[in-house]
């Protein structure tokens, strides 16, 4: 094969034996120009005739629609308002509920959602706020409703597409409250594989944090998601970059900036957690120093910085693997004594997932995900004598020092803590099994836990504010473990049952065992599944 | 040294222009459209398919590893008709593409064109199932669908690639020839079966049926996509008899078991029908594919 392109690269260099006279070649040029000129004409034909055609099939097709819509309109008893025509065939279709809810003026449409998530069930623990740690985790025994999500989503025009999540839920007084979610612009084409989303959006840190609670495969959130990136997920208004990698197989760096401060940025200059659930509601300040790090924003050095790098092979044409590494990378509120101190959160995750080549509707399935964090969270220094006159407050008057400040026993003073850096491990691991059309068995496994510090070793005391004492225990970084088995019923797509056992282990509380059973329906647009 | 510079750079030329040879790259949602691209494109077009022949098209995996194979393409074909409303919108906005972001030059929905059956009239909701609100997807399984997807695809490729429209125009016109000679030895084969009453397991052979002469009376899903319960099998049985059904017809990855279980309760056979190109392994073509079932059909109805 070489050798032959290498003949023809060899005669082309020389120049023939017999050179053509002018007359033949002149000759040869006409006859080619007119075979050129042949050829252009019968392709202008075959074009126009086959644009002709695809004519035609639309022209035919709308026939068809308009037929069809003709006869429906007869048989329809109710009277049609011609008034509200728009003269689009799309929106003058009758809307049916398989239908997205298109809400529309002049050429924009949107897409309505709605999922509601309903819990029901107990626990043998009498804490449960501080049992269930994820924002909408069932949290009480008996009654509670999760979350009804609303999804707004389309086209913003040719440059953008949009996004809003807005969740409503009753918490366990019983009121109701809002949360916006998500509210997001994202570039449709930029060049060079980027994309831009900008807006209030959940940070692209490992895979559950930037899912939306119904598509989790558990009734509740994992522990050490819940404990580091906040009971609600990590989410603050910013900006994302993304870069799709021009690879062979799939690798995509994301990159984002968002503020570091408010009450969905726990771990970072949350000032005081967010407003609901558990450990994560008063879980900052950590370790027993107060948070008043509000500093505003004044350099780059006081946004919250993400990068992530995700990449995925397809093992064999049943088994893909997905691979991430995350950052998040921010100021936290601890430095109250003018420290700069930081938190910095590393994660990996790996999702595997089976499906065989002659699935039914998805089923049978397996998968596999997992994520471990590690979180290094800087405290600043501090002196439990704010006031500088040597004892523990006693703001409330009864003669005994106040719950929630420390002193050292062996002067009687109260305590000063030098700055240090804390260390908090956690992972979850879970295991779905998609045995049969519409049945999913699965298995989770949480653990959290935390490096001992030095606050911990010096032997201080914490005033239980009866005139008893406490040694230093710090729940929101103690290790606890956590497994839950589940099993899932899918009637359809749009509807699940779901009942779970969860057993919980956790340093100086004990055992305790939670049955929850939840149920969730899906109404209008079902957003489709990711991977 | 310089011989062998020359053979280096013919080789690297060479490559070069059969890469340059396929000028379309060409993503088709499943393996029958991509088949019928395959056969209108030529080696003008690279084709890749991202469902496999043999899984369920409503459901396939969204692989992060399609977002890629998006970002590179110049045509996306779709079945439409909500065929894969399940999985490919959110690769499509991860492709970052704009030739194949919807309503782009690049975009093809087959369905475009092609009458399609089932579509709800009056009133419907998620109770009846799930009904496409825009009408049955599966209309490729009939070969007058699949003559008018060819044509739409000859036209969109001439369209996006002018330099190329005489060898798509020709394309067409050979698949079109083989179609037509198919289409009689179908006819002759199926001749003595017009009228025939079949029960098939979801409304997947509506089209099949429809140019065939078949008379499709029922399912045994109870409502689309929604599995029977033993109690509406039993009560499906004696209406199928009473009918005189004489075939079951069923796609290979349902459930055997029931369905065998329904066939031999009325006492006629089962077929198991490939819906997509590569569902099995006679099936390697568009033609094939049809082929494959009108045979399959004319077998056990002898």
């Amino acid at each position: 094969m070489l050798s032959v392109l290498c003949g023809q690269a060899y005669a082309q260099s020389n120049p023939a034996n017999n050179p053509p006279s002018v007359e033949q070649l002149q000759k040869q040029l006409q006859q080619m120009q007119e075979e050129f000129r042949k050829q252009q004409e019968l392709q202008r034909q075959q074009i126009q005739s086959l644009e002709q055609q695809l004519q035609q099939l639309k022209q035919s097709q709308t026939t068809i629609t308009q037929e069809q819509q003709a006869i429906k309109q007869q048989t329809t008893a109710a009277p049609t308002n011609n008034a509200d025509k728009t003269g689009d065939p799309i929106m003058d279709k009758p809307w049916r509920i398989t239908d997205p809810i298109r809400v529309s003026k002049g050429a924009a449409f949107m897409d309505i959602g709605l999922v509601g998530t309903l819990a029901a069930g107990g626990s043998t623990a009498n804490d449960l706020d501080d049992l269930q740690i994820g924002g909408h985790d069932p949290n009480q025994r008996g009654f509670t409703l999760q979350g009804l999500e609303a999804n707004f989503s389309g086209a913003v025009d040719t440059y953008f597409r949009g996004n809003a999540n807005v969740l409503f839920a009753i918490d366990g007084e019983g009121e109701t409250f809002v949360e916006l979610e998500e509210a997001w612009l994202e570039s449709i084409a930029l060049p060079g594989n980027f994309q831009i989303r900008a807006g209030q959006y959940l940070t692209e840190f490992g895979r559950i944090n930037t899912q939306h609670p119904h598509s989790w495969s558990f009734v509740d959130a994992p522990l050490v998601s819940a404990r580091f990136l906040g009971s609600d997920g990590l989410r603050n208004p910013g900006a994302r970059l993304s870069w799709l990698a021009p690879t062979p197989w799939y690798t995509e760096l994301f990159l984002g900036l968002q503020n570091s401060q408010g009450s969905t940025a726990t771990g970072f200059r949350s000032d005081g957690g967010h407003s609901h659930g558990g450990e994560g509601a008063e879980g900052i300040p950590f370790s027993f120093r107060h948070a008043d790090n509000n500093r505003g924003i004044k350099g780059f050095d006081d946004l919250l910085i993400t990068p992530r790098l995700a990449t995925s092979f397809n093992l064999t044409d049943n088994q893909t693997l997905l691979l991430g590494v995350s950052g998040a990378f921010g100021p936290n509120a601890n430095g109250g004594g003018g420290e700069n101190t930081r938190t910095e959160i590393f994660g990996a995750d790996l999702t595997w997932k089976w499906r065989p080549e002659n699935h039914s509707g998805g089923f049978p399935f397996v998968q596999f995900q997992t994520e471990a964090m590690m979180r290094k969270y800087g405290t600043g220094s501090f002196d439990w004598d704010e006031d500088a006159d040597g004892l523990l407050a006693d703001e409330d008057g009864d003669g005994n020092p106040d719950a929630g400040q420390l002193f050292d026993p062996a002067t009687g003073l109260p305590a000063i803590l030098a700055a240090e850096k804390l260390t908090d491990y956690g992972l979850y691991s879970q295991l779905s099994y998609g045995f049969r059309k519409g049945w999913v068995a699965g298995l989770r496994f949480d653990y959290v836990t935390g490096d001992v510090a030095s606050y911990q070793t010096m032997g201080l005391l914490e005033p239980d504010g009866t005139g008893g004492f406490n040694g230093v225990f710090d729940k929101y970084r103690a290790t606890r473990y956590r497994i839950s088995p589940n099993l899932t019923w899918y009637p359809t797509e749009f509807s699940k049952i779901r009942l779970q056992y969860n057993y919980d282990d956790r340093t100086d509380f004990g055992i305790d065992h939670s049955v929850w059973l939840q149920f969730q329906f899906v109404l209008g647009a079902h957003a489709a599944h990711k991977f | 040294m310089k011989r062998i510079f020359t053979i280096l750079l013919s080789a690297l030329l060479g490559s070069a222009l059969s890469a340059q040879a396929a000028s379309l790259e060409v993503v088709a949602t499943t393996p029958d459209l991509g088949s019928i691209a395959m056969s209108i494109g030529g080696d003008k077009v690279h084709v890749t398919s991202l469902a496999r022949g043999t899984e369920d098209p409503h459901f396939v995996d969204a692989k992060p590893s399609f977002a890629r194979i998006l970002n590179k393409a110049d045509v996306l074909i779709e079945g439409g008709a909500e065929l894969e409303i399940g999985w490919l919108p959110p690769l499509v906005d991860n492709a970052r593409n704009r030739k194949i972001a919807r309503g782009g030059e690049g975009r093809v929905d087959a369905s475009e064109g092609v009458a399609l059956l089932d579509i709800p009239a009056g009133k419907v909701d998620r109770s009846q199932g799930d009904v496409h609100a825009g009408g049955n997807p599966h209309y490729l399984l009939d070969p007058d669908n699949g003559k008018i997807v060819a044509k739409h695809l000859a036209a969109h490729f001439s369209k996006v690639d002018p330099a190329n429209a005489a060898v798509y125009s020709k394309n067409l016109g050979v698949f079109e020839m083989a179609l037509d000679a198919k289409a009689k030895e179908w006819s002759g084969l199926l001749q003595a079966h017009q009228g025939a009453k079949v029960v098939t397991y979801h409304k997947s052979f509506e089209y099949f049926a429809h140019h065939f002469g078949f008379v499709v009376v029922g399912q045994i899903e109870s409502k689309p996509g929604i599995e029977p319960s033993p109690t509406y099998i039993n009560s499906l049985i004696p209406k199928m008899k009473e009918a005189s059904v004489k075939l079951v017809i069923v796609e290979p990855n349902r459930s055997k078991k029931t369905s065998e279980y329904v066939a031999t309760s009325i006492g006629v056979p089962v077929v198991y029908l490939p819906i997509l190109v590569g569902g099995n392994d006679e099936a390697t073509d568009y033609i094939k594919l049809i082929d494959s079932n009108v045979r399959s059909v004319a077998k056990a109805l002898k």
